[in-house]
């Protein structure tokens, strides 16, 4: 590797904040005891849920399959401990709507007994490439830097588009979060050959690391790891410590001059990126065949008693975290799930971890500071801040005008949410708020756009049926009557008339031998005689009636 | 433990940095020209913003009250206070208190509040109030400045200022050197007008000031000053009897307070860098446009008034491009259509 610091292109915008990072990274990681029971929710990734593959009652081992990828874009759940499968049912989970989703709730049997599927591999950098790919979709692997994105589906874009560079997001920019970099601290090696089974999953050679040059101890690790190994197409790049630098689109800049384009892939301009949790975690699966069932979760803030990293089992609920690092300080807290800069709050603390939680941030009354929402006053702090180069504080305006073609003129869906302008804002106006709302309006307006378009569409459609069938019927009508019209007007040739006629026939002819003579008259007494002739004249005198 | 669900915890992780605290370093950095402004000129000028600000904060106060909005919150941003001192310095020092009430409720109610209030301005409301009593009393904001040296041997207690001084004299036919001879007053100063120079300075003081405390940012004042130095310049050495030299027309009148205080506005002014920079050359060239051809001596507020119509449009064509974008899309307006059709 090169020791030299290599050539970057510093992106526009964002601010230099207080790290707090020193607070949970003197300790080492710490492991936590058994919960009493996992919850693991079917949906941890971006994607359609997993397919539950137990059912209730089952004892399951751990590292065991117990939900499989429902399709291309998902991912499979393994379990984290070994124990009896209590339920499958609705839970509240760790998303920013609170909502309730389905979840399998494991009760371990505290036995930690491995299921045999678990195989080790010797020689992973000697497994072909398409296979490699397969065994890190089954692990369950998705990017543990936040998006939860399955790892698998990642590298195949890769594979497709010919990407030439593997980027390892190692610049951990959110203040409090340390989980990356304690694990570059305590597992560099491991990171390495994860990055190393990586490359080669893609079948690449040349992997950039980016790192913030004030993560001294981290570099310093991780340049040693680096010497240790013969690879010299992996590169250590140190960028300014400056949020957001380990923002995707922010750190392919830094690190390559190229600006992934709006709308698209960093597959687009031939990069990849992972993160090195995700690096750790395909070191773990290829490795030692252990599917992902736990991270390493930063749990701090200024309302915790000692903040601290942890490796987390999945389902593991928070409060259980929270005692490890000693309690919450006050009676009121704040929990925020990821940085404090684009994490989202929570509003209870038995929430599950999962696979996207990388911080737990626990927010204290005490640090809690009034603000009121003035006018902007439009001083354009915001727009020198915004590594999307875009005007925050006129995207502001027609949030507030609900002007949803207008800002999206203005390339409100170019913002990466990052907060930096709501930092900035002297008149302290929730900015990123306003276009979390006006991208959730516009989507939801597009969703009824193209039902009433396919409601139009189907009601279209309907007609077009309806006048067909019409047309049909009045074809098949034409046609009938033309060909009766051409019939020969001569009805004894027609043999169906003919037969009518006939028939007519035979029954006229029925009718008039009716008044034929009574038959077995012969040998009738007279009194019979005159009785028939009565009633004949009876009937006659009826008919004349 | 009580958790309980917060919209901007964010908040609670950031930086005091607010509306009024930024009206408040204006406020102070004004301080040394001010003091500047009452060694040279006496105690007139005083006045002026004591009726100033007591007439701003009033209007403000009942006009909130009137528009229902929370009275002492807005109040307390200062932002009168900062519209009100400026319009006070624009004035003569001899200005009688009716001419300061009548400008100063133009500049809140009019041009502040008509339009919506803090914020949502189009023009300065100080350059509003300036403009509605230059036009009304010419007479009074010509004559009613006090002399520098009034207050030391006084021959002649009021004046005009030297810019308005010299525009009469070149109109009449005179050449500056002929005008500077035949002065009853000095004209000129050290570098640029008499005794104003050092008000100037001591505003440039105050700007820098603000600069550093990153309340402004360089692209507007330093374009302004820049265009109207280069323009005097060119003119001055091309005709130095007729133009006056690019010093003086930095350091005389409104033009420091004005780059610095006035045409930093940032409601007024656009958002984005480029934009400023447009915006800072444009008030140049009205500034000097005006100063040298119009009908006004200083033609700053008219020139801050200009370019505060153009900010819209600045705004629009200054866009920068944004991040993984193909260069440059806004190079013409495009008229959006309406959705139905």
């Amino acid at each position: 590797m090169s020791t030299t610091r290599a050539r970057i292109w510093p992106f526009f915008g964002g601010i230099r904040l207080p790290g707090h990072k020193s607070e949970s990274l003197g300790k080492t990681i710490q492991a936590h005891s058994l919960p009493q029971q996992l919850i693991l929710p079917l949906n941890q990734h971006i994607g359609l849920s997993a397919t539950p593959a137990v059912k209730p009652g089952d004892k399951v081992f751990k590292g065991q399959l117990i939900a499989s990828a429902s399709s291309s874009v998902s991912a499979p759940i393994h379990a984290p401990t070994s124990g009896t499968i209590k339920a499958i049912t609705q839970h509240p989970t760790l998303h920013p709507s609170g909502l309730n989703a389905p979840c399998i709730v494991l009760e371990p049997d505290t036995q930690e007994q491995w299921a045999d599927t678990i195989k080790p591999n010797a020689h992973p950098l000697q497994i072909e490439p398409e296979t490699l790919r397969k065994l890190i979709g089954s692990a369950g692997i998705v990017g543990l830097g936040g998006a939860a994105f399955p790892t698998r589906l990642k590298l195949e874009t890769g594979i497709e588009n010919n990407i030439d560079t593997l980027i390892i997001n190692a610049a951990e920019c959110e203040p409090y979060i340390t989980c990356d970099n304690a694990l570059i601290l305590e597992r560099a090696a491991h990171i390495i050959e994860g990055i190393q089974i990586l490359l080669r999953a893609l079948n690449i050679s040349r992997c950039l690391i980016g790192i913030e040059d004030e993560m001294k101890p981290a570099i310093h690790t991780l340049k040693q790891a680096l010497t240790l190994t013969d690879e010299t197409d992996i590169r250590l790049v140190e960028t300014p410590t400056r949020y957001p630098a380990g923002g995707e689109k922010q750190l392919v800049k830094t690190l390559t001059g190229k600006e992934i384009p709006a709308n698209g892939l960093p597959s687009d301009i031939g990069v990849l990126c992972h993160n090195v949790g995700t690096c750790y975690a395909v070191y773990q699966a290829i490795r030692h065949g252990i599917p992902l069932i736990s991270r390493i979760v930063t749990v701090a803030g200024p309302g915790l008693g000692k903040a601290c990293n942890l490796e987390v089992l999945f389902g593991t609920p928070i409060k259980d975290l929270i005692q490890l690092c000693g309690g919450y300080v006050n009676d009121k807290t704040d929990l925020l799930i990821g940085g404090p800069m684009m994490g989202y709050p929570v509003n209870s603390d038995e929430l599950p971890i999962i696979k996207s939680c990388n911080c737990i941030l626990v927010g204290s009354r005490s640090t809690k500071t009034e603000q009121t929402v003035m006018p902007c006053i439009r001083c354009g702090e915001c727009v020198d801040v915004c590594p999307a180069k875009i005007l925050p504080q006129i995207l502001y305006w027609h949030a507030q005008a609900k002007e949803f073609d207008r800002i999206q003129d203005y390339h409100l869906f170019d913002c990466i949410e990052c907060g930096c302008c709501d930092y900035v804002c002297p008149s302290h106006i929730p900015l990123v708020q306003y276009f979390r709302f006006a991208k959730n309006e516009i989507w939801s307006m597009e969703k009824e756009k193209l039902k009433s378009d396919q409601a139009r569409e189907r009601h279209e459609f309907r007609n077009q049926r309806i006048e067909k069938q019409k047309q049909a019927i009045e074809e098949r009508r034409r046609k009938k009557k033309a060909a009766l019209e051409n019939k020969p007007k001569n009805l004894a040739d027609d043999p169906k008339k003919s037969a009518i006629l006939a028939a007519i026939e035979r029954v006229q002819r029925k009718k008039s031998v009716a008044d034929v003579e009574p038959k077995n008259t012969s040998n009738l007494s007279n009194a019979q005689k005159r009785q028939i002739k009565e009633t004949d004249e009876r009937r006659k005198n009826n008919k004349s009636e | 433990m009580n958790v309980e669900k917060t919209t901007n915890l964010n908040n609670r992780f950031k930086p005091h940095k607010s509306v009024t605290a930024m009206m408040l370093v204006v406020l102070v950095t004004l301080v040394p020209g001010v003091a500047s402004y009452l060694y040279f000129f006496g105690l007139g000028m005083i006045l002026n913003i004591i009726v100033a600000c007591i007439t701003a904060l009033a209007a403000e106060a009942l006009i909130l009250w009137w528009r229902k909005k929370p009275v002492v919150f807005y109040l307390k941003d200062c932002s009168a206070l900062v519209t009100a001192v400026l319009l006070a310095l624009c004035l003569p020092s001899l200005a009688p208190w009716w001419l300061t009430v009548i400008a100063t409720l133009f500049a809140i109610v009019i041009a502040k509040h008509l339009y919506g209030g803090l914020g949502h301005n189009i023009f300065n409301p100080a350059m509003i109030g300036y403009v509605v009593i230059i036009i009304s009393f010419p007479q009074i904001m010509s004559t009613q400045w006090l002399n520098p040296d009034a207050t030391k041997a006084i021959d002649s207690y009021t004046a005009a200022t030297p810019l308005d001084n010299i525009k009469t004299e070149l109109d009449r036919g005179q050449t500056i050197s002929e005008v500077t001879e035949a002065s009853p007053t000095l004209l000129f100063g050290e570098f640029g007008a008499y005794s104003w120079e050092w008000v100037n300075l001591a505003f440039l003081l105050g700007g820098i000031a603000l600069l550093y405390l990153r309340i402004i940012r360089w692209h507007i004042p330093l374009m302004m000053l820049g265009t109207i130095f280069l323009i005097a310049a060119v003119f001055h050495y091309y005709d130095s009897d007729n133009y006056l030299p690019p010093l003086f027309h930095l350091f005389s009148g409104g033009t420091i307070l004005a780059a610095f205080y006035i045409a930093t506005d940032p409601v007024t002014s656009p958002n984005t860098r480029l934009g400023h920079i447009y915006f800072g050359i444009g008030i140049g060239i009205y500034t000097y446009v005006i100063r040298t051809w119009g009908g006004y001596p200083d033609g700053i507020a008219f020139a801050v008034l200009l370019m505060n119509m153009k900010t819209p449009i600045l705004d629009y064509v200054t866009q920068p491009r944004a991040f993984g974008h193909p260069k440059k899309r806004h190079t013409h307006i495009t008229h959006k259509k309406d959705s139905q059709d």
